[in-house]
């Protein structure tokens, strides 16, 4: 997925965008409002991330430039406000969504996935894997004709795998991508989603390889 | 924050008092002078007749061979007659000797010859009015006075009086009547403006700090224009102070989310134990104070707005619509569920922003407490009386604790592990109070917890 970042501290910005290029998305970075329209304009963007305070004005008037040049990117807000008001405000000028800062980075991706869903329907790219089909946004699950919606969590899980076919994964790192640093979860956690994931893939051209003492890999035939 | 004003007289009353009053004084004023002039009218009236009375007796009088011989001209009496059989009493004097008539009539000779005297005299218990002139008959020896008084009563004048006090009596409490009615419309008029201009202040909502730009009397411009300075002042220090907050807050804030990111960033790929402890603490920190923050905020506000409500019509069933569409991606990170029963459009008179915030802290705690695949249920009912409940399927509260938990910075004893700043309940509760709502606290016999508003 494409995200442009509009965010004027540069330490929060590359600290974003390493974060997201952790899970295999690709960021661009404008620090002030003039390049952020620019840079929308060419329209390449799955989503934007903004900030509403910026050296050359406020993140509002970027969204209402936005939505008269009929550009249709969902745009989510990077807010320090944390007053309803101004939250309220904030979606009346044509925000998708907004988090406030400091944020998980697993609920801003959770509120990418929700506005990306509920914006584009089912016109987002599958992912095709051999039998299997994968919409990341939908949370749907197609194999050898069939559908099966995927919750959340089984849904993140078999993403990065798919997004990473081929490599290991070992039990610690899955925790993490999947639960909250908050939950109180032991690795065995983990063989629960795997194990639903199998289930769901019985008898395609995908399984998850279990490789003792190193972790879980997706692997597909031909 | 409603400070009683000291009240001293009314406005109204003052002058209604003084123009009731310069009425009152004009109205006595005007009795008075009428009924004098009145009075004076009839007087010149009756001292005509008497005079005239007076010069026909004295025009009678003649001196024949040394003597005065007066025959009496009876009509010089009866021009007297009256309505109201007023007495006659007449005295002729010749040199200061009484010639003929009523004796003791007091009566002294005009200064000068050729002149009438009136007086008002008492005379056999009653008033009456003596009019006097003399003449001097000149005979062969030597000149003789005569002098001539005529009185009369003065009932047929007093009725006259009396009558015309009446009327004027009737004509001054008419006019006072008219003028005092006219009083109190012209104060009531004038106090009008004052009035409306404090209903359309009383009117605006809590946060209209626009200028008042209706036309007002002349005399109201200095109290507008003071006010309206007042508002601008406030509004521009409201607007500093918000613009004060809100920079406050990123400066705070946007360092707090780099640190976070880079923690998390690093918590994905450090493999120590000891190392992922303290990114977990720091993290954990983080949304500590991040939460902190803004539910002191969100309390600070429900404090300040409860007093201040801007009711709006509000169908809660859309605000909570939108509240769990909102919520849903971060129930969805942990695998829950939030289902909102819907009974169609449950309309409440209430203050939007402070409802939404009460409902938007009861399902975050829900979204804390609830156990992973499970559901969260937001159930709306308007009968019997209009409610929002929000139910979990976690452990509920612990007993014993029920009573305690809305107070502020109380947190349940089962909630380590969870972040949390111990107001959410307390924003909740603060917010039914301020709608005259309560909210009950239970534990659901299936388990889990139920947080109810009632309104």
């Amino acid at each position: 997925m494409k995200y442009l970042l509009v965010e004027d501290n540069p330490e929060l910005a590359k600290a974003i965008c390493s974060r997201m290029e952790l899970d295999g998305h690709q960021v661009d970075h404008a620090n002030k409002i003039s390049d952020a329209v620019a840079f929308a304009q060419t329209g390449e963007y799955d989503l934007i991330l903004l900030d509403i305070m910026l050296p050359d004005g406020d993140g509002r008037s970027f969204l209402k430039q936005h939505r008269a040049a009929k550009n249709d990117t969902p745009v989510i807000v990077l807010t320090a406000r944390s007053q309803v008001s101004d939250r309220i405000s904030m979606l009346d000028l044509g925000a998708d969504d907004y988090v406030t800062k400091p944020f998980d980075h697993a609920e801003l991706q959770a509120r990418c996935r929700a506005v990306l869903r509920r914006k584009t329907g089912t016109s987002q790219p599958t992912i095709r894997l051999g039998d299997v089909e994968f919409d990341p946004v939908g949370g749907h699950l197609n194999v050898k004709g069939a559908t099966l919606n995927l919750r959340n969590r089984e849904l993140r899980l078999l993403e990065l795998l798919i997004n990473a076919k081929g490599q290991v994964f070992s039990k610690q790192k899955l925790v993490d991508r999947l639960f909250s640093y908050d939950d109180d979860v032991s690795e065995n956690a983990v063989e629960v989603y795997i194990g639903r994931l199998r289930k769901h893939l019985e008898g395609s051209s995908v399984q998850i390889t279990t490789l003792r003492g190193l972790g879980y890999r997706l692997d597909h035939d031909g | 924050m409603t400070v009683d004003v000291t009240v001293s007289g009314s406005l109204r009353n003052r002058l209604a008092f003084i123009l009731t009053g310069g009425a009152a004084l004009l109205a006595i004023l005007l009795f008075v002078v009428v009924r004098g002039y009145a009075a004076r009218i009839a007087q010149e009236g009756q001292d005509n007749i008497l005079g005239a009375s007076v010069s026909s007796i004295l025009d009678a009088a003649v001196l024949r061979d040394g003597a005065v011989e007066l025959d009496f001209p009876y009509a010089s009496l009866s021009m007297l007659s009256t309505s109201a059989d007023d007495r006659v009493f007449y005295a002729i004097y010749e040199d200061g000797t009484l010639l003929s008539g009523y004796d003791g009539l007091d009566v002294q000779l005009p200064v000068s010859v050729g002149e009438s005297l009136f007086i008002s005299t008492q005379y056999d218990n009653a008033t009456i009015r003596v009019a006097t002139a003399s003449r001097t008959l000149i005979g062969a020896d030597k000149p003789r006075q005569v002098a001539v008084s005529v009185a009369q009563t003065q009932d047929a004048l007093a009725e006259t009086l009396n009558r015309i006090s009446r009327n004027v009596a009737l004509f001054g409490a008419g006019f006072f009547a008219l003028a005092t009615a006219l009083a109190f419309w012209a104060a009531s008029a004038t106090v009008g403006q004052l009035s409306r201009l404090a209903t359309s202040v009383t009117r605006r909502g809590p946060q209209d700090l626009s200028p008042f730009r209706k036309p007002v009397p002349s005399e109201m411009v200095p109290l507008v224009g003071s006010l309206n300075t007042l508002m601008s002042r406030l509004d521009q220090s409201l607007k500093q102070s918000e613009d004060f907050i809100a920079e406050a807050a990123h400066r705070v804030r946007t360092p707090l989310a780099t640190v976070r990111s880079y923690a998390e960033a690093t918590f994905q790929r450090v493999e120590a134990q000891e190392n992922r402890d303290a990114l977990r603490s720091m993290m954990r920190a983080i949304d500590e104070s991040s939460r902190a923050a803004g539910q002191l905020l969100d309390h600070a506000m429900v404090t300040f707005r409860a007093e201040n409500l801007e009711r709006q019509e509000v169908d809660l069933d859309e605000l909570l619509r939108d509240l769990v569409q909102r919520m849903t991606p971060v129930a969805d990170m942990r695998d829950v569920a939030l289902h909102l029963e819907r009974t169609g459009p449950a309309i409440l008179y209430g203050d939007e922003v402070l409802l939404q915030n009460a409902f938007r802290n009861l399902i975050d705690n829900a979204l804390k407490y609830a156990p992973s695949e499970s559901t969260i249920t937001i159930r709306i009912r308007t009968e019997p009386r209009l409610s929002v409940e929000v139910l979990d399927q976690g452990s509920g509260f612990v007993t014993g604790e029920i009573g305690k938990l809305a107070g502020r910075f109380v947190r349940g004893g089962d909630t380590q592990g969870h972040i949390g700043s111990g107001l959410g309940l307390t924003i909740a509760q603060d917010v039914a109070t301020a709608h005259d709502g309560t909210m009950v606290l239970s534990n659901r016999t299936e388990g889990g917890a139920c947080v109810t508003l009632q309104f």
